[in-house]
């Protein structure tokens, strides 16, 4: 077979299927290479975050995930869904689970190693202060290979980050 | 400092110095910062955006990074004002559009940059010349926290510094350095080191910012991830990363000059004919022309040209400042024939 771009003999096989219409491509290793620079370029930030939001999802649980409204900025979860932007602060407790999954598939991690504020609540502070003391547990007990500590500590981590934010 | 006058600065971090500065032009810091009490930009109407800026302006004015530094809005700029900042690293290409509410904060030294009301309330950026993340986080995490005490920036126990796109949630930071790696491009290795770096979970971009290709042989190396190590961390890890890059660049550059110098000087002192000789020259050739150069003197096969001059004319050679040193609007032939004579003038040509 040969490739439908140019040519030479067709090594790669794509199946597009675009509004339920399904096309097919048979291309040579070069055009092929070319084609999916071209798609990359296509494919933007919003489209990935877009991706990995919805990955994974139910139907049923799609639905309601649409619906999902922050009270403070009326920014909907379908509206970040397409434009991958949050509308402010608060979106991050309105749409709690879902971030919690995708901050996790963006990072590989959903928990916050880094600097606080100097200027806080002094609730969030004790707070804090009390998770970087289990954190800081947490990568000791990793280190010493100890991991029945370290299950115990996550879930203590866990249970602290849960009491609101 | 007016807008105009920076046309005569060297920005400190095209000077050249520091560590690696052979390989590595500069080291930036970037964070991200928004205020509890405001939507994030793209969500903010005019009136809140305002109040961003003044409530901003009002926290950096009695802050002693901000004394010598500028401030401007960027709805009082003229499409070449903006550029201009562009093509100087200072803002972003997003910042330019919607100008309502957004302004940029100069320091007249150009190592510290921050842009009020882009993508998020504010990006505090800190560039150093040569391979130094350490002294460009210390001024970065110094400044944040000055303002820390006088604004409320908007922050989870759990995710750490909240931003407009979940991808910078977290230290919200952003570190990338700025390497040369013609002999890696050279000898057709560039693309490995780049797939390692892919794989590594860092970004790999060209010297004119987001979205550009690759072009004079600069890359753009930042961290991707923002969650789930801590600031230092993340820095180690590039810093890492950058000295792997470092070797490998150092080993092919030897490399070539062991095995074909002739080649390899005929390559670089062809470039700086034809820089020190074109009366006509579009960007595009001049970018690559002077990346040959850049090698030749961080090679000593040139020894009277000064990498200053030669760092500075990467930047120098764009649209907006070539039309902010003629003083008016110039088509793309009447700029062909300025960069040239620019260049000239800046290499000691005909």
């Amino acid at each position: 077979m040969k490739c439908d771009l140019c040519n030479k003999k067709a090594t790669v096989h794509l199946t597009e299927i675009v509004d339920e219409k399904m096309t097919e491509m048979h291309l040579c290793e070069d055009c092929a290479r070319e084609k999916s620079v071209q798609m990359e370029q296509q494919f933007g930030l919003a489209d990935l975050l877009a991706g990995l939001a919805d990955f994974g999802k139910q139907s049923k649980e799609k639905e309601s995930v649409v619906d999902l409204k922050c009270e403070n900025c009326a920014m909907t979860y379908d509206d970040f869904r397409k434009f991958g932007r949050l509308g402010c602060g608060h979106c991050y407790q309105s749409f709690k689970p879902q971030l919690s999954t995708l901050l996790k598939k963006i990072h590989g991690s959903n928990h916050h190693f880094g600097k606080t504020p100097v200027r806080i609540p002094k609730e969030q502070r004790s707070k804090i202060e009390n998770l970087q003391d289990l954190k800081n547990q947490l990568m000791v007990a990793i280190q010493n290979e100890d991991f029945e500590k370290a299950a115990k500590l996550r879930d203590d981590i866990r249970e602290v980050e849960s009491k609101g934010q | 400092m007016k807008l105009d006058d920076y046309i005569h600065n060297t920005a400190q971090w095209l000077k050249g110095v520091g560590a690696h500065s052979d390989i590595v032009m500069s080291s930036r810091i970037r964070l991200a910062r928004n205020l509890t009490t405001k939507p994030f930009p793209s969500k903010a109407n005019k009136k809140e955006l305002n109040d961003v800026l003044d409530v901003v302006r009002e926290a950096m004015s009695a802050i002693s990074y901000f004394k010598a530094s500028e401030l401007f809005k960027i709805n009082e700029l003229d499409n070449v004002d903006k550029q201009f900042l562009i093509e100087r690293h200072l803002m972003s290409h997003d910042h330019a559009t919607n100008p309502e509410g957004k302004a940029v904060l100069v320091s007249d030294e150009e190592s510290l940059s921050v842009m009020i009301n882009e993508e998020d309330h504010l990006r505090i950026q800190v560039m150093q010349s040569g391979l130094n993340l350490d002294e460009s986080w210390k001024i970065a995490n110094a400044i944040d926290d000055a303002l820390s005490k006088k604004l409320d920036f908007a922050y989870s126990v759990q995710w750490g510094y909240l931003t407009s796109c979940p991808t910078n949630t977290g230290t919200a930071m952003r570190g990338s350095v700025m390497v040369h790696l013609p002999a890696l491009v050279m000898t057709k290795q560039i693309n490995k080191v780049l797939a390692a770096v892919a794989k590594l979970s860092f970004a790999s971009r060209g010297f004119y910012g987001e979205g550009t290709q690759a072009s004079g042989n600069f890359y753009q190396i930042s961290n991707q991830v923002s969650m789930g190590h801590s600031e230092e961390d993340v820095i180690q890890n590039i810093n890492g990363l950058m000295r792997q890059i470092i070797e490998q660049e150092e080993q092919a550059r030897q490399a070539m000059l062991l095995q074909n110098k002739p080649m390899l000087e005929d390559k670089i002192f062809r470039s700086l004919g034809i820089l020190r000789n074109a009366h006509i020259i579009s960007s595009q050739e001049t970018v690559e022309l002077l990346s040959m150069v850049r090698l030749g003197v961080d090679l000593t096969v040139i020894n009277n040209v000064d990498r200053k001059a030669i760092n500075e004319l990467f930047i120098m050679i764009q649209p907006a400042h070539l039309q902010k040193i003629e003083g008016k609007k110039l088509t793309a032939a009447e700029r062909d024939t300025k960069r040239a004579n620019l260049i000239r003038q800046k290499l000691g040509g005909q």
